[in-house]
């Protein structure tokens, strides 16, 4: 293990939903209005939806997912739209368009279901970020481990979600400090591989905070 | 008048709050509270007491106050007359006739107007709830602080003719803030979505000893024993009593249980003494219908029907944000409610509840929970994180707090 050469400053982001001018009532105008959104709207219903979500650890993987199931009763599509995993996305860009190449390829296989009223229209909102850094920091791994016990269900979400947009480098900030300021590739990569998906945000703390202890233990 | 948040029973400190959210989050808090120490925050109503948006300010200003934040809270007065007329406001914006006579649009300004002249308005936010107050907006200089309208009604169907009188002020503001996207409208200033909350530590919602819960249940002469369906709601044909009482007689086909229908407003409310006759007449004698007429201040005995129903039941025809809901998913009841209004923001389908359409589908879905007890055990809990996560009056707090710093850091 090397001496960081930076601290790692551990910090919170809260949100502001802005609800927008826009709304969809079937599939077809979901697909339009995700073609015309901010991308601080794919954010907040994708990757901020993941973590407001965290507790659901079966089957919840985005709003728009979760609205062809439950409002327009599309099990198939949704089906799709929920496998779209956000840790293979480094940008909003790339996001958006898998999520348009998938509902516009339902579009067209199933032009009369796309065009079918929704129980419920599907508001686009979009999340607005401030962000606060704490009080406390990390020189070792051991500080790091204290640091990560105390963070919140917000500041987890955004280190080890949110973050993700940020670096472009399909990483997260503890898996980035980890490799590059205290040289721990491997548990870098371990603590990257954590399922954000099938984990509660609580769950991914003790399993980031088990591994740390192993290497600290080893 | 100039109030101070009503002193509850006994004064809750944001450290109270650590058992149900955790130390992270009350930590938290307190690092943004921190950042807006000696910051000046206005609140606006029109009550200091009763109803909801009196509730949550009675609630959230001591919290904001114990962060540093210097909160003023102002309430507007008026006579009968103007009472009136907002109250015509109120019915007309959840989409109810407007039939008042032109010159009450004068009557609500001549009010704003003196209230305006009166009050004083050198806070860095101003914070304006709901229409009473709405033109107080008239109040604002060139350079004063934020002001922002904060909407606490639904206006996804309001009547033209008020919202074009009120919409002009609205437009005015800073921003909006909504209890959910379904009650926005199209406007050219930004909308913030601003969930209600309940609090963890009221009678409504704190925990309860068993023993409680088991004397409530004797009391209203129900079986411990077999499955108890609940819905509590005002007698008002909006929350369709009867439509629940139609899906417990479809359920009862299968299922030996009872059903629980208990709100108010029957006494004073006239359409309440007619829906209950409806309620009563479609139960016929069922000696397992339990129709319970409770004055206002039952909050324990709802607390404690809550905690001891099977199911709780939301059949809205429509429904404002639906904080029954809030209460039932916190004491981690299984759900099944219709999907309007607020709800489906808190009841996400098969995750935290399940929504239904109709009475067949209400009827369903509860013969589905009852048959799945692990499913429905499973819906309660992770409805219970949903609230924690989104609709307690720490939550609130946070919002706020997280709103303020925005706009302050963004003048």
């Amino acid at each position: 293990m090397t001496e960081p050469q930076s601290p790692f400053q551990f910090a919170t982001a809260t949100y502001l939903t802005r609800i927008l001018n826009q709304q969809a009532r079937n599939l077809a105008e979901l697909l339009q209005g995700l073609e015309e959104c901010s991308d601080g709207s794919v954010f907040h219903h994708t990757f901020q939806s993941l973590g407001r979500h965290h507790f659901l650890t079966e089957g919840f993987s985005n709003d728009f997912a979760q609205w062809a199931l439950a409002s327009c009763n599309q099990p198939g599509l949704a089906e799709r739209l929920a496998s779209l995993d956000i840790r293979d996305y480094p940008s909003l860009k790339d996001l958006r368009a898998d999520l348009l190449r998938v509902m516009g390829e339902y579009a067209q296989l199933h032009p009369a279901e796309s065009r079918l009223s929704a129980f419920e229209p599907f508001y686009f909102c979009e999340s607005v970020e401030v962000t606060v850094p704490l009080s406390f920091q990390a020189e070792s791994l051991a500080e790091f481990r204290d640091g990560v016990a105390r963070l919140s269900h917000s500041a987890l979400n955004y280190h080890f979600i949110a973050s993700r947009l940020r670096l472009h480098l399909g990483t997260n900030d503890f898996s980035n400090w980890l490799a590059k300021d205290l040289g721990l590739d491997s548990l870098a990569r371990r603590v990257n591989r954590i399922d954000i998906y099938t984990n509660t945000i609580q769950s991914m703390q003790k399993k980031l905070i088990a591994l740390i202890d192993q290497e600290m233990a080893s | 008048m100039s109030v101070a948040a009503a002193a509850p029973a006994k004064l809750v400190r944001l450290d109270n709050y650590i058992p149900v959210v955790g130390e992270a989050e009350v930590a938290e808090i307190r690092a943004l509270g921190e950042r807006l120490t000696g910051r000046t925050v206005q609140m606006v109503n029109s009550t200091s007491v009763g109803g909801g948006v009196a509730e949550i300010l009675n609630r959230v200003i001591p919290l904001l106050e114990e962060l540093g934040l210097a909160v003023r809270w102002d309430v507007i007065t008026g006579g009968d007359d103007f009472f009136a007329v907002t109250k015509g406001f109120h019915n007309a914006l959840h989409g109810g006739a407007w039939e008042m006579p032109p010159e009450s649009f004068n009557v609500f300004l001549a009010y704003n107007e003196q209230n305006r002249a009166r009050m004083r308005f050198d806070s860095e936010v101003v914070i304006i709830h709901d229409p009473q107050p709405i033109a107080l907006i008239n109040a604002r200089e060139a350079q004063s602080g934020h002001w922002i309208w904060r909407c606490h009604i639904d206006l996804s169907h309001p009547n033209e003719t008020v919202w074009k009188f009120l919409e002009p002020f609205v437009r005015r503001y800073d921003c909006a803030l909504f209890s959910s996207p379904e009650f926005s409208r199209q406007l050219p200033i930004p909308q913030y979505l601003f969930y209600p909350s309940i609090d963890p530590l009221s009678e409504k919602n704190r925990e309860l000893d068993e023993e409680y819960i088991r004397s409530t249940l004797e009391r209203f002469s129900l079986d411990p024993k077999r499955p108890i369906l609940t819905q509590i709601s005002r007698f008002d044909r909006l929350k369709d009593p009867v439509g629940v009482l139609r899906a417990y007689q479809i359920v009862r086909r299968y299922f030996d249980c009872q059903l629980v229908l208990a709100g108010g407003g029957a006494a004073d409310d006239p359409e309440g003494g007619v829906v209950l006759d409806e309620i009563r007449k479609t139960a016929a004698d069922d000696p397992d219908v339990h129709i319970l007429d409770l004055p206002p201040w039952s909050a324990l005995e709802i607390n404690a029907l809550q905690r001891a129903s099977t199911i709780i039941i939301q059949k809205s025809l429509r429904e404002g944000f639906g904080l029954t809901v809030t209460e039932a998913l916190w004491k981690k009841k299984p759900v099944v409610a219709s999907a309007v209004g607020g709800i489906p923001s808190q009841v996400i389908h098969k995750h935290t509840g399940l929504l239904a359409h109709s009475v067949e589908g209400t009827a369903y879905q509860i013969r589905f929970l009852l048959s799945n007890p692990a499913i429905a055990e499973k819906l309660g809990e992770q409805g219970h994180e949903h609230v924690r996560e989104q609709f307690l009056i720490t939550g609130t707090a946070k919002r706020a707090l997280t709103l303020f710093l925005y706009l302050l850091n963004h003048s």
